[in-house]
């Protein structure tokens, strides 16, 4: 009975503070839908109300007239796609290299990527300038795709991944006559589909929110990607509170639609990076 | 036979290597050592490179603002990443039950880690507002004091760090949890026989064996906070007078307004290294465990 009333305890206590931490979590969440709902006079009225004097939906159809909204979504898809895709499909050619084919300087090679992992990127940021300069690509979407478009974590990621697949798997294949992108394509690449989607979702994390490149590679209004231009937004809106709150919720928005459709891959892929490095 | 092996898996070793290894080259070996050859120079993008030695280097620790930024960043990470890993620890082992709501109240911690900080500072900015911000707002409900969050040298470095453990907390939340939730059920047993409940069997069962996550854990969020930028660009802009400015940002600044790239160069370089022995730690400490890579 007494261990029953103190189970009890410990699971109400648990449960109050879990609410408040909610409730520390949605507020700010809350209080941005409900400034870019009003109008700047509500915006600055002492003390603040939740529900201003009216609905203010223009606040949302002034971001589309006030920056080229619809643009810079369309070049950090652009972005974040191809740099998805490069990034898995490198990875994994890499991986299967690095845990099923047997060569030469296999440990070597493998050593200099998990070197790679632990730099950071800021270190490279003036060379890679200088190579995009060079190749006069600076101020288009290749600035920002090509630098991030493998990665060596992920090659890490998919070398651990694949170890875990039987090697019998593919020599039966290959006995089958079945060539090593056989074996990959139809063996190891299904196999290591959550850690694939592991990757996808850190690797579209990443570049989505990338702000320091995007600010240093681009300068034109038609090559802006959603970070930078709200950034830019900043500086001249700065006290329309109301309007940036709605291009801040509209930048938003697809990626929480992405999340809440796709919660429990985002749960677990981020359990396994923290269970495997 | 085995020769001949090799040298089959050779050649296709070169096809499904290729693309990793060649962007592997040109966008990280080669900047990086191109990088070390700017730190040993005076260069502003556009003429010559002029040889100076270690100069940079021993500029950036007689650099008062340089060893402010330097200060800040530290200190920035050894508040943010404390505070943030013992309220995840505890919010974790407070989800870790069988309680109703555990889906809302997942996606409500972890809602902050999807958005990016960019919108997450901007928001922040308009929260932290010193005379119409909804943060005053509550404080003085209370009965304290308006706080100028962000115009004071006092509590901007403040402001970056609540921000920052806001928007990490449910990130790294969700990795005790999986941590917790990798501890087998029959320890709990186990320890419940023995009469360890409540706060001894947190402390002397649940944190050893999770030991390795909560390793992770401090060494990913060390290595991040090394790294904080987007936040202190949008929320403070790294002032006032510098008060809450951190080294990427003087990396950036020193590289893209004023030009001086070499000088850039040796502080990244300097940031590298820190950052690279504490991969290592990390590395190594996670090599130890069920999986190597050997």
């Amino acid at each position: 009975m007494k261990r029953k009333t103190k189970q009890k305890i410990v699971k109400t206590s648990s449960i109050i503070i879990l609410l408040l931490g909610a409730l520390i979590m949605l507020v700010p969440f809350l209080w941005m839908v409900s400034t870019s709902l009003k109008n700047l006079g509500d915006v600055f009225k002492y003390p603040p109300t939740f529900f201003g004097s009216e609905i203010k939906w223009q606040n949302y159809a002034d971001v589309f007239h006030t920056i080229d909204f619809m643009g810079m979504m369309k070049n950090t898809v652009i972005v974040t796609v191809v740099v998805a895709v490069g990034q898995l499909l490198t990875s994994a050619m890499a991986g299967f290299a690095f845990s099923y084919l047997e060569f030469r300087g296999r440990e070597t090679i493998f050593r200099i990527f998990l070197f790679a992992v632990m730099i950071p990127f800021h270190v490279m940021l003036i060379p890679t300038f200088v190579i995009m300069r060079d190749l006069h690509l600076l101020n288009s979407l290749w600035a920002l795709i090509l630098p991030c478009i493998i990665s060596p974590l992920g090659a890490f990621m998919m070398r651990q991944s694949y170890m875990s697949v039987p090697r019998s798997l593919g020599e039966a294949a290959s006995l089958d006559g079945c060539n090593p992108v056989g074996i990959w394509w139809k063996i190891y690449l299904p196999l290591s589909k959550p850690t694939l989607a592991t990757l996808a979702i850190f690797s579209f994390m990443q570049t989505w929110n990338d702000f320091i490149r995007p600010l240093i590679f681009l300068n034109s209004n038609q090559k802006m990607t959603l970070t930078l231009g709200l950034y830019n937004m900043m500086g001249n809106y700065a006290t329309n509170w109301g309007l940036m709150m709605a291009a801040v919720i509209l930048s938003i928005l697809p990626v929480l639609v992405l999340y809440l459709c796709l919660q429990d891959f985002f749960v677990e892929g981020i359990a396994m990076a923290g269970l495997k490095g | 036979m085995r020769t001949k092996k090799l040298k089959k898996d050779g050649l296709w070793a070169i096809f499904f290597l290729a693309p990793a290894v060649i962007g592997l080259c040109a966008f990280t070996i080669y900047p990086l050592v191109e990088s070390l050859h700017i730190s040993f120079t005076s260069w502003d993008l556009f003429s010559d490179k002029v040889f100076v030695g270690l100069k940079n280097f021993i500029d950036l620790f007689h650099d008062p603002t340089g060893l402010k930024v330097f200060r800040n960043t530290v200190v920035f990470t050894l508040l943010a990443v404390p505070i943030q890993i013992v309220i995840s620890f505890f919010l974790a082992v407070a989800l870790n039950q069988k309680i109703r709501g555990i889906r809302f109240f997942r996606g409500a911690y972890f809602l902050p880690a999807i958005a990016s900080m960019v919108s997450i500072s901007i928001v922040w900015q308009w929260l932290f507002n010193t005379d119409f911000g909804i943060v005053n707002y509550v404080i003085k409900m209370f009965g304290g004091s308006g706080v100028p969050w962000l115009t004071s040298t006092k509590y901007s470095l403040w402001t970056i760090i609540i921000v920052s453990c806001w928007k990490g907390m449910g990130y790294n939340m969700m990795i005790f949890l999986a941590g917790l939730q990798g501890v087998p059920s029959t320890y709990y047993e186990a320890a419940e026989m023995d009469g360890c409940t409540g706060l001894s069997r947190l402390v002397k069962i649940v944190i050893p064996l999770i030991k390795p996550t909560t390793l992770y854990v401090s060494i990913t969020c060390v290595i991040n906070s090394m790294q904080v930028f987007d936040q202190v660009m949008i929320i403070t802009g790294g002032g006032p007078a510098r008060s809450s400015s951190v080294l990427v940002q003087y990396l950036y600044e020193n590289a893209f307004d004023y030009y001086k790239m070499g000088y850039a160069s040796a502080i990244g370089w300097v940031m590298a290294i820190f950052i690279f022995i504490l991969s290592v730690i990390q590395f190594k400490a996670m090599s130890n465990d069920d999986y190597s890579i050997e």
